[in-house]
C-alpha cells in the first residue's frame, strides 16, 4: 500500500476499496458496515430503517443543472433509495472556507432547502464550522439521512443471479461531463447538465414489481463499471453490456471522445442500476418510461454464468471488451 | 458525416473484414505490421479489432507513445525542478512515470507545486494570473503537440510572459520508424502511420520508407473501420507485392501536411539528437529550444543538477516500444506491475501498450 492518501484513493475505484479493506473496517468491525451496502439497514421495534451518510467537495459549487448544495441532498437520499428506503430526515453539517460570499452561501442553502422539499425530507439536525482561507474550496457538505424502509423491499447481492437483467434509467456520464466542462470552463457551444436528482419516486413508482427488483444501485464515483466490477467480484457470475443499448446523450459522447475519456467510469448523480428477474424486466422498463427521471430508461445488459468475476462489454461492432475497476482518477472532485 | 456512428457501423465492419481475410488467405505467410501510434494501439484493444482479422496478421506496437518513450532523467529533472519551488505545469499522463526516486503526482503530494493542464495555453494562463510562480511546461509529445507549445512560446515572447518556460522533450515519429527499419531487430513488413502526427507532417513524410526500405505505408484514422481499412490496404500491397504510402485518413491528413504549423515549429524550435527511452539516442529525432527563445527555456535559463537515473529493475519498457515483446511477455506485467503500481511509463500512460493491454486484454477467454 502506499505511504500518502493521494487524489486516487478518493475516486471510488481500486484504492478506495484498498482503503475500506485494509484501514476502514478492521477497525470498524459491526456487521451493520460489513456488506458495504449504500445504507446500513437495522430494524428497530419491528420496523426496518435505513441511515447512511456522504460528504461533497464538487468543484466548482453552480454546474449546469445543478450545484453542491441539490447535489448533497439528492445524493443522500439516493443512497437511501438504492436500498429501498424512503427517506424521511437528513442532517446538514457545513464547513465553510473562511471569504466565502453570503450570498453563494445563501444560494446554497435555499437549493438544499428545495431540493429537500421536493423529495418530501425535512433538515433536522445541523452544523456549521468555519476554516481559515484556503483550508476548504468555497464550502464542503455533509449529509446523514434516515429512511423507513417498506415491506416488500428484498434487496441483496446475494439474490443476483444469471439470467437476470440490468436497467439503467437514463443517459449516462452526463454529470461529470457537465462538471468538467464547467471546472475547466472548455467552452463547448453545446453543454451538457448534470442528471443530479433525488430518485425516490422512481423506487415508489416500482413498487407492483419490488419483488423482482433484485439489488439496486446508484453509479457515482466509479460509474457504472464501478459497480459493475463491485458486484461480480468473487462471485459465480460476470456481467455482459451491451453497447448498443446504453442509453448516452450525443453530446456527452462527442465531449468524452475528444477528452479520452470513458463515461463508463464516469459519475452519475440522478442514475440507478436495477439488477431485475428477466421475465419482469420489460414491465420495470414500461413503468420507468412513465416517470419524467426514466423516459430513456433501457436494458442495458445482463448477469451471465461466464466469465465469473468479470464485466465486459459487447461493443457495437460485435466484438468484446474488458471493463476493469477504474484504477486511477479520470477526473478528481466530481462529487 | 458523424464519424461515431458511420466509422463503428457493424455491417461495414463485416465486410471489410471478409476482404481482408481473403487477402490473407492469398498471401498465406505470416504478417507482422505495426501501429505506431499508442492512439491506434488503444482503438485497436479497445474496439476488440484483433477478433475481426485472421490470425496470419499481426498487430504489433511501436513507440509512439510520447510518455512511455520520455527518458526516466526527463521525469528526475522535472521533479528536480519541482524540489526547487517551480510550478509544474503538465498533461495528465506525466503525472504518475515513475522517475528514479518518484513520480510528479507523489510530489504533488508532499507538497510541491504540480498541476494538470489540459493544453500549452493553460499553461500561459497559469503563468499569466501566477507572475510570481515560475511556471515550467512539460513539454512532451510528437509533431502533433509540439506546434502548440512552439505557439506557446511565441506568445510568451510577444506578451513577455517572462515567468513561463518549457522543459522541452518533443521528439518526431519519422526518424524513430527509420530507426526501428535500421536496426533490423524487429521484421515488420508494413506500418499503419499515426493519424494526427500527420497532419502536421504530411503523408509525404513517410515515402523514404517505402523507398529506401521497401515498406508499404497507410496513414490510418482511429475508427474501427478506419483501423480496418488501413489493414486491408497494408495487406492488399504486401499481396502486390507493392511498397508505397497510401491515405486511409483523407478526411483529415493532407499529402502536404500543415505547412503554418511546421512554420511556426522551425521559428521556436530546432532539430536535435534526442534520447528516446529504450531506443538510446536517434540522431535529428527530437526538438530543442531555439536561441531567440532561450528565454523561455528552461535548461538554459536554471540549468539543474540531476542524479543519475535509474530505470525499475525488470521493466522491459524499451523492448515492448521497439516491437519485441508484447506485454504480456514481461515478467512484471499484471503483477506486480500494473496501473496503481507501475514499474515503467507503458504502464502509465493510456497510450502506453502495457497499460492499454491491462485494461483492455484479458486473463483467459471471453
Amino acid at each position: 500500500m502506499r505511504e500518502v492518501i493521494s487524489l486516487a484513493h478518493g475516486n471510488g475505484g481500486k484504492l478506495t476499496q484498498e482503503l475500506i479493506k485494509d484501514i476502514f473496517l478492521p477497525c470498524f468491525d459491526n456487521p451493520l458496515l460489513a456488506p458495504l451496502t449504500d445504507s446500513a439497514v437495522f430494524e428497530i421495534n419491528g420496523t426496518k430503517l435505513a441511515f447512511t451518510t456522504d460528504s461533497y467537495v464538487i468543484r466548482p459549487l453552480f454546474f449546469p443543472g445543478g450545484d453542491i448544495g441539490k447535489l448533497s441532498v439528492s445524493g443522500t437520499i439516493n443512497d437511501l433509495a438504492v436500498m429501498g428506503a424512503k427517506p424521511i430526515f437528513i442532517s446538514c453539517g457545513l464547513i465553510i472556507e473562511e471569504g466565502l460570499s453570503l450570498l453563494t452561501l445563501k444560494k446554497i442553502i435555499r437549493s438544499i432547502e428545495k431540493t429537500a422539499r421536493y423529495a418530501g425530507v425535512s433538515v433536522a439536525a445541523g452544523d456549521t464550522k468555519v476554516v481559515e482561507k484556503g483550508s476548504a474550496d468555497g464550502i464542503f457538505i455533509n449529509t446523514s439521512g434516515i429512511g423507513i424502509v417498506p415491506p416488500g423491499i428484498n434487496l441483496s447481492f446475494e439474490r443476483i443471479e444469471t439470467g437476470d437483467y440490468i436497467i439503467v434509467n437514463g443517459t449516462v456520464g452526463d454529470h461529470s461531463v457537465a462538471v468538467l466542462s464547467k471546472r475547466e470552463e472548455l467552452g463547448f457551444e453545446k453543454s451538457v447538465s448534470s442528471d443530479c436528482a433525488p430518485l425516490y419516486e422512481l423506487v415508489e413508482k416500482l413498487k407492483p414489481y419490488w419483488e423482482s427488483i433484485k439489488f439496486m444501485r446508484d453509479p457515482t464515483r466509479g460509474g457504472l463499471a464501478g459497480v459493475f466490477n463491485e458486484v461480480v467480484q468473487g462471485r459465480g457470475f460476470g456481467i455482459e453490456l451491451w453497447e448498443r443499448s446504453i442509453p448516452f446523450q450525443e453530446e456527452t459522447i462527442v465531449i468524452c471522445e475528444l477528452l479520452g475519456i470513458d463515461p463508463l467510469y464516469l459519475a452519475n448523480e440522478g442514475k440507478i442500476l436495477f439488477f431485475v428477474e428477466r421475465e419482469r424486466a420489460k414491465d420495470v422498463l414500461r413503468a420507468l418510461h412513465t416517470h419524467s427521471l426514466g423516459k430513456k430508461a433501457s436494458i442495458i445488459g445482463e448477469v451471465v454464468a461466464e466469465p465469473a468475476g468479470r464485466v465486459y462489454l459487447r461493443t457495437n461492432i460485435g466484438t468484446k471488451r474488458v471493463l476493469d475497476m477504474l484504477i486511477e482518477d479520470q477526473l478528481p472532485r466530481i462529487c | 458525416m458523424k464519424y461515431i456512428s458511420e466509422f463503428r457501423d457493424h455491417k461495414l465492419v463485416g465486410r471489410i473484414t471478409h476482404r481482408i481475410s481473403r487477402i490473407a488467405k492469398g498471401v498465406g505467410k505470416q504478417i507482422r505490421l505495426m501501429e505506431v501510434c499508442g492512439t491506434h494501439t488503444m482503438a485497436i484493444l479497445r474496439y476488440g479489432i484483433k477478433e475481426l482479422i485472421p490470425p496470419n496478421i499481426k498487430l504489433v506496437s511501436g513507440p509512439g507513445c510520447p510518455v512511455c518513450v520520455t527518458p526516466t532523467q526527463y521525469i528526475d529533472r522535472a521533479c528536480a525542478y519541482a524540489h526547487k519551488g517551480f510550478l509544474i505545469a503538465t498533461f495528465g499522463d506525466m503525472m504518475r512515470v515513475p522517475g528514479s526516486e518518484g513520480s510528479l503526482v507523489e510530489e504533488k503530494s508532499k507538497g510541491r507545486k504540480v498541476r494538470v493542464v489540459y493544453s500549452a495555453m493553460d499553461a500561459l494562463k497559469l503563468a499569466k494570473s501566477f507572475p510570481e510562480e515560475k511556471v515550467i511546461l512539460l513539454g512532451i509529445g510528437f509533431e502533433t503537440t509540439a506546434p502548440t507549445i512552439a505557439a506557446s512560446i511565441s506568445v510568451a515572447k510577444e506578451e513577455g510572459i517572462g515567468n513561463f518556460m518549457v522543459l522541452c522533450g518533443h521528439k518526431l515519429i519519422p526518424p524513430a520508424m527509420k530507426a526501428l527499419m535500421e536496426s533490423g531487430e524487429v521484421r515488420i513488413n508494413g506500418f499503419l502511420c499515426p493519424g494526427h502526427v500527420s497532419t502536421i507532417i504530411g503523408s509525404r513524410a513517410y515515402e523514404f520508407l517505402a523507398r529506401d526500405y521497401d515498406i508499404p505505408c497507410v496513414v490510418t484514422g482511429f475508427e474501427p473501420l478506419d483501423i480496418l481499412q488501413g489493414v486491408n490496404l497494408l495487406i492488399s500491397q504486401i499481396y502486390q507485392g507493392e511498397a508505397k504510402v497510401e491515405n486511409e485518413y483523407a478526411r483529415v491528413v493532407t499529402l502536404k501536411g500543415n505547412p503554418a504549423a511546421r512554420g511556426l515549429l522551425k521559428k521556436v524550435f530546432r532539430v536535435s539528437d534526442s534520447q528516446w527511452r529504450g531506443m538510446g539516442i536517434i540522431k535529428d529525432s527530437g526538438f530543442s529550444i531555439a536561441k531567440d527563445y532561450s528565454r523561455y527555456d528552461v535548461q538554459t535559463r536554471y540549468p539543474v543538477e540531476v542524479i543519475p537515473s535509474r530505470e525499475k529493475e525488470g521493466c522491459r519498457c524499451g523492448e515492448v516500444l521497439r516491437g519485441l515483446i508484447e506485454p504480456r511477455e514481461c515478467a512484471l506485467f499484471r503483477n506486480p506491475c500494473n496501473p496503481s503500481n507501475p514499474f515503467g511509463p507503458c504502464m502509465v500512460s493510456i497510450e502506453g501498450a502495457c497499460n492499454i493491454h491491462y485494461r483492455f486484454g484479458h486473463k483467459g477467454k471471453l
